[in-house]
């Protein structure tokens, strides 16, 4: 790879890590606002931790739309898999999900698999 | 007010009803697969547009928009999905919508296949057969 061919900015770069980032807590409090949902309107309303979650959600898809308009996707792209691993550490944080090994080598998996289609997109 | 006090570790959790929810999400990420493609072609018009600007593309950039709404949808049958699944097996699920991307890139792009690229899909595809796995026992 020729020097000429690195021109992501780092700015471009702490924003697809920081949407990557607060992607994974957007799927935090969705799913803390989906555990307390009733089958009633103002159960969806009202439920401040799903609003969060969209919200989170939003922002880290704006922030992502952002961050890859400019610099290279081949680097920017893998690094939404930070959000998986973060989601791992969250889930095992705040709902005891127990981090198995079929989690471990799933989510190996998918990462290795992200970056390879990014080198193949180059 | 007083009655959102459930706490996440008394819900119980059916087997069953967490293979579907996986099933749900993999389903599901067909319509973040287009809906990122529309986002894509969108984003297109905003490479040096600011935070603000972006915001305001959203609605009046009428393949953004479509792409938005199709966010919208998915994060409903989501949140329905993490009624019963783990949060830590579904999340990454989604990373099944690059696949669709790919795949819908050749088919209505004519954009090549390469090898590497039928190698990176077998991969994610075996990636998120073994986190299905794994949800289940």
């Amino acid at each position: 790879m020729g020097w000429k061919e690195l021109t992501t900015p780092i700015s471009s770069i702490v924003l697809v890590l920081i949407a990557s980032v607060i992607g994974s807590a957007g799927a935090v409090f969705l799913k803390s606002g989906a555990m307390v949902l009733r089958p009633a309107l103002s159960s969806i309303l009202f439920n401040w931790k799903l609003a969060l979650g969209i919200i989170t959600y939003l922002l880290s898809s704006v922030l992502f739309v952002k961050g890859m308009s400019n610099g290279q996707l081949s680097i920017l792209f893998p690094m939404v898999s930070i959000g998986y691993i973060c989601t791992l550490a969250w889930s095992r944080l705040f709902f005891r999900e127990v981090i198995t090994r079929a989690k471990v080598m799933g989510i190996g998996l998918i990462l290795v698999g992200i970056v390879c289609l990014s080198l193949a997109n180059k | 007010l007083s009655t959102i006090t459930v706490s996440p570790e008394v819900h119980e959790v059916d087997p069953q009803k967490r293979r579907q929810a996986a099933l749900i999400v993999a389903c599901c990420t067909l319509l973040i697969a287009v809906a990122q493609l529309l986002i894509k072609i969108g984003a297109n018009r905003l490479s040096h547009a600011g935070l603000m600007a972006t915001l305001i593309g959203i609605f009046t950039i009428p393949p953004l928009f479509a792409g938005y709404c199709l966010y919208g949808i998915f994060t409903v049958l989501f949140v329905y999905a993490l009624r019963h699944g783990e949060v830590s097996v579904l999340y990454p699920i989604i990373a099944l919508g690059y696949v669709w991307v790919a795949i819908l890139s050749a088919v209505v792009f004519h954009e090549p296949m390469n090898p590497l690229k039928v190698i990176a899909i077998t991969i994610i595809v075996a990636g998120v057969a073994v986190l299905g796995w794994g949800g289940k026992s």
